[in-house]
């Protein structure tokens, strides 16, 4: 079923690639005027004057990580609709210009560079791996045009160009150790692929388990995309630690999975808490392998909110009642509105003066009120600690009690002190 | 001891899961020269049946066991039709091969996403394949002993169909010399085709034991390729015995170094086991004395 989604998405899309193409063409040459009307920054050539707005989305619609991203390209669509239908920003329509980032960097790199030069979008959101992330940055940067990213990444960053919607490390990571030392975990046991994500958050968790008393029994690394577990799970059950933290990627957890409850481990023996686990993955782990084990995240489907309903009907009555939404969809799907409040509040697109009214910029999300910081342009947001069920869902057991504010570089914890540098 | 019953095993299982994949390239790779890339999508395409049977026949174990005889007649029958499309036109020419069948591997990788979606899919392992049994206090589990039985299985099956049968005899003398079997009356097309049908219908019966440890995904294939080729080079072109044993010493070298370093570095050592391996014997653990004059 996910074929036809992905398919019905890429059909229009490629029609509006080569529309925009030959318009965008079209409008460089033709308007150098509305150009000019754009106020103060100089190199934007955003077309305030009719009676629509163009925004981008950029995700990868194609390659490996199209199975992610796409999800996240419904949600951001979801949004457009609902704001188009409410009358739009500033009184004007949404027009959104798509592209696909190929799941590769440079390709994202070179599709931003196009929807900010070409199509002159006011904003673009999207992006989810690191690596589009850092290749993005300095096309955005460049241009002095705003990027709004979805995912929960590993931190140690803020550009005043990019708009941080996901979880930082002190919004994921550090709640969910927090949990566990609650739980009375004295012993971790770490297991992640092998690439950025994972060794920039077990650093993080290193160094909390030294400053908190919590013995790490183990660190071991899988290659991307490995599905020999074997020796893995065999050094885990040996280390008889208290609980698993994880950060596997992709494919690797449903081996990992498998061959976890294949030496006699379970949620009850020795819990394993993932941080990359969402609805969408479950069915794929398969719900036999997962069930009853935890995840990190700031939403989940089941939350109950009036905002979070809303969201979840609208998203299941556009595309289809067995979706499922996850936490980097209800990311982007915010990130569009938070967008929308401070144009709203700045009373203008233009990039600078959205920079400047983002300060304080609030928005009633799904998973609880959101609210922007101003200083590192990443936003508050509940970390929750779930326990997938027996639906594949994932029910709450522990939630923070308020938002807590993003801290990137880990500035107000003493033990992070030399992680930062 | 516990660990250490545990880790033998492991290395033997993960020697297992290696000679099943390995196994029918041995075959298409060994005895007939064609560098088949596709050989892992082969498994993909049977880890997939295993998918479909499931949705027809609900009973997991009443689905695997369907599956297994299901797996190897897809792909063979995906064997038999690259063969007939596009290998008999480029023996001889390995080079050609490679990048011929490295194409069929994307296609039918894109088929796949058409077809089951990107995400992968979930196959269920009966019940009485789930947990394990202890041995010594190890825990030895029961998918991976199934495995290793089943590549066993498929191993003395091979084994007897070449040395035991009229058509295995005809299989090694096309091997051995194709001019002179050609001569003799054997005909060496549909030597060929059989050869190729059994291969890859080896290759489907191990894409269905690896869906009861790994994801069944469009990519499963592009985790074993590299693996079984490693296997095949080393155990000496076109020697199932070899094979074997390579198979299971890998198996145990790679769990025995990951035990004692990393995933990661024991992958790479390994690796460099081989390449010193082959320095020292480029024709692999055994080699094929052939009277032919290539």
């Amino acid at each position: 079923m996910r074929v036809t989604v992905t398919k019905r998405a890429f059909l229009p899309l490629a029609a509006a690639a080569m529309a925009t193409v030959l318009a965008g063409c079209g409008s460089q040459i033709a308007d150098p005027a509305s150009a000019g009307s754009t106020a103060s920054s100089g190199t934007s050539c955003v077309n305030t004057s009719g009676s629509s707005i163009k925004v981008g989305f950029i995700n990868s619609l194609s390659g490996t990580m199209a199975i992610s991203e796409s999800t996240v390209f419904d949600s951001l669509s979801l949004a457009a609709e609902e704001i188009n239908a409410s009358g739009g920003v500033l009184g004007k329509q949404l027009e959104v210009i798509s592209e696909d980032g190929a799941s590769e960097p440079t390709k994202f790199a070179e599709r931003a560079g196009k929807l900010i030069q070409q199509d002159c979008t006011a904003a673009v959101f999207g992006g989810w791996t690191s690596s589009s992330r850092k290749a993005m940055l300095p096309v955005f940067e460049a241009n002095d045009a705003l990027l709004f990213y979805p995912v929960q990444y590993e931190g140690l960053e803020s550009s005043k160009n990019i708009f941080y919607t996901g979880a930082t490390t002190n919004q994921q990571i550090i709640p969910a150790l927090d949990y566990l030392a609650e739980q009375g975990t004295k012993s971790l046991f770490l297991v992640g692929s092998d690439y950025v994500f994972p060794r920039t958050a077990n650093k993080i968790i290193q160094a909390y388990a030294a400053a908190k008393g919590i013995e790490i029994l183990g660190e071991e690394y899988a290659p991307l995309g490995s599905t020999e577990f074997s020796t893995i799970v065999n050094k885990v059950r040996d280390s008889k630690a208290d609980a698993v933290f994880n950060t596997l990627n992709g494919d690797s957890n449903v081996a990992f999975f498998r061959q976890y409850k294949s030496v006699g481990l379970t949620a009850d023996s020795m819990p394993v808490v993932s941080v990359s686990i969402a609805e969408e993955e479950v069915p794929g782990v398969g719900l036999d392998n997962v069930q009853g084990q935890l995840t990190a995240w700031d939403y989940y489907q089941t939350l109950d909110t009036p905002a979070n309903k809303k969201f979840v009907a609208a998203f299941k009555a556009k595309f289809g009642a067995d979706r499922v939404t996850s936490d980097p969809m209800e990311a982007a799907y915010t990130s569009l509105y938070l967008w929308k409040a401070m144009v709203e509040k700045a009373a203008s697109f233009d990039v600078d003066k959205v920079q400047a009214a983002a300060d304080g910029v609030t928005f009633e999300a799904p998973e609880g009120l959101v609210t922007v910081n101003g200083d590192n342009n990443h936003i508050t947001k509940t970390p929750r600690i779930g326990k997938i069920n027996a639906d594949g869902l994932i029910d709450t057991v522990w939630s923070s009690p308020a938002a807590v504010e993003p801290d990137p570089f880990l500035a107000t914890y003493d033990w992070a002190k030399d992680l930062a540098k | 001891m516990e660990l250490l019953i545990g880790q033998m095993f492991a290395g033997l299982s993960l020697g297992s899961v290696l000679l099943l994949a390995a196994l029918g390239l041995s075959l298409t790779f060994g005895q007939m020269g064609v560098i088949n890339m596709a050989h892992g999508e082969f498994m993909m395409a049977g880890a997939y049946t295993a998918f479909v049977v499931q949705q027809a026949i609900s009973d997991a174990g009443a689905s695997l066991l369907v599956s297994i005889p299901a797996g190897f007649l897809v792909g063979g029958v995906l064997g038999l039709v690259l063969e007939a499309v596009l290998l008999r036109r480029m023996y001889h020419r390995p080079l050609d091969t490679l990048l011929v069948t490295f194409g069929v591997a994307l296609i039918l990788q894109q088929a796949a996403r058409d077809i089951f979606g990107a995400p992968s899919v979930d196959v269920r392992a009966p019940a009485w394949l789930q947990g394990n049994i202890e041995l010594l206090g190890a825990p030895i589990p029961l998918t991976r002993l199934f495995i290793l039985g089943l590549s066993l299985l498929c191993l003395a099956g091979l084994v007897l169909l070449l040395k035991a049968t009229p058509l295995g005899r005809r299989i090694r003398a096309v091997v051995l010399n194709r001019d002179l079997a050609e001569t003799s009356g054997v005909s060496t097309r549909r030597s060929d085709q059989l050869t190729f049908f059994i291969g890859s219908g080896l290759a489907g019966i191990a894409g269905v034991a690896v869906t009861l440890i790994g994801s069944t995904s469009p990519y499963l294939g592009t985790n074993y390729i590299v693996d079984a080729f490693l296997v095949v080079v080393a155990g000496g072109i076109g020697q199932i015995k070899g094979a074997v044993i390579a198979a299971f010493a890998l198996g145990v070298l790679q769990s025995v170094f990951e035990y004692s370093t990393t995933a990661s570095i024991g992958k790479v050592l390994i690796l460099i086991v081989i390449v010193v391996f082959l320095q020292l014997r480029p024709q692999g653990i055994f080699s094929l004395i052939t009277r032919s004059l290539a």
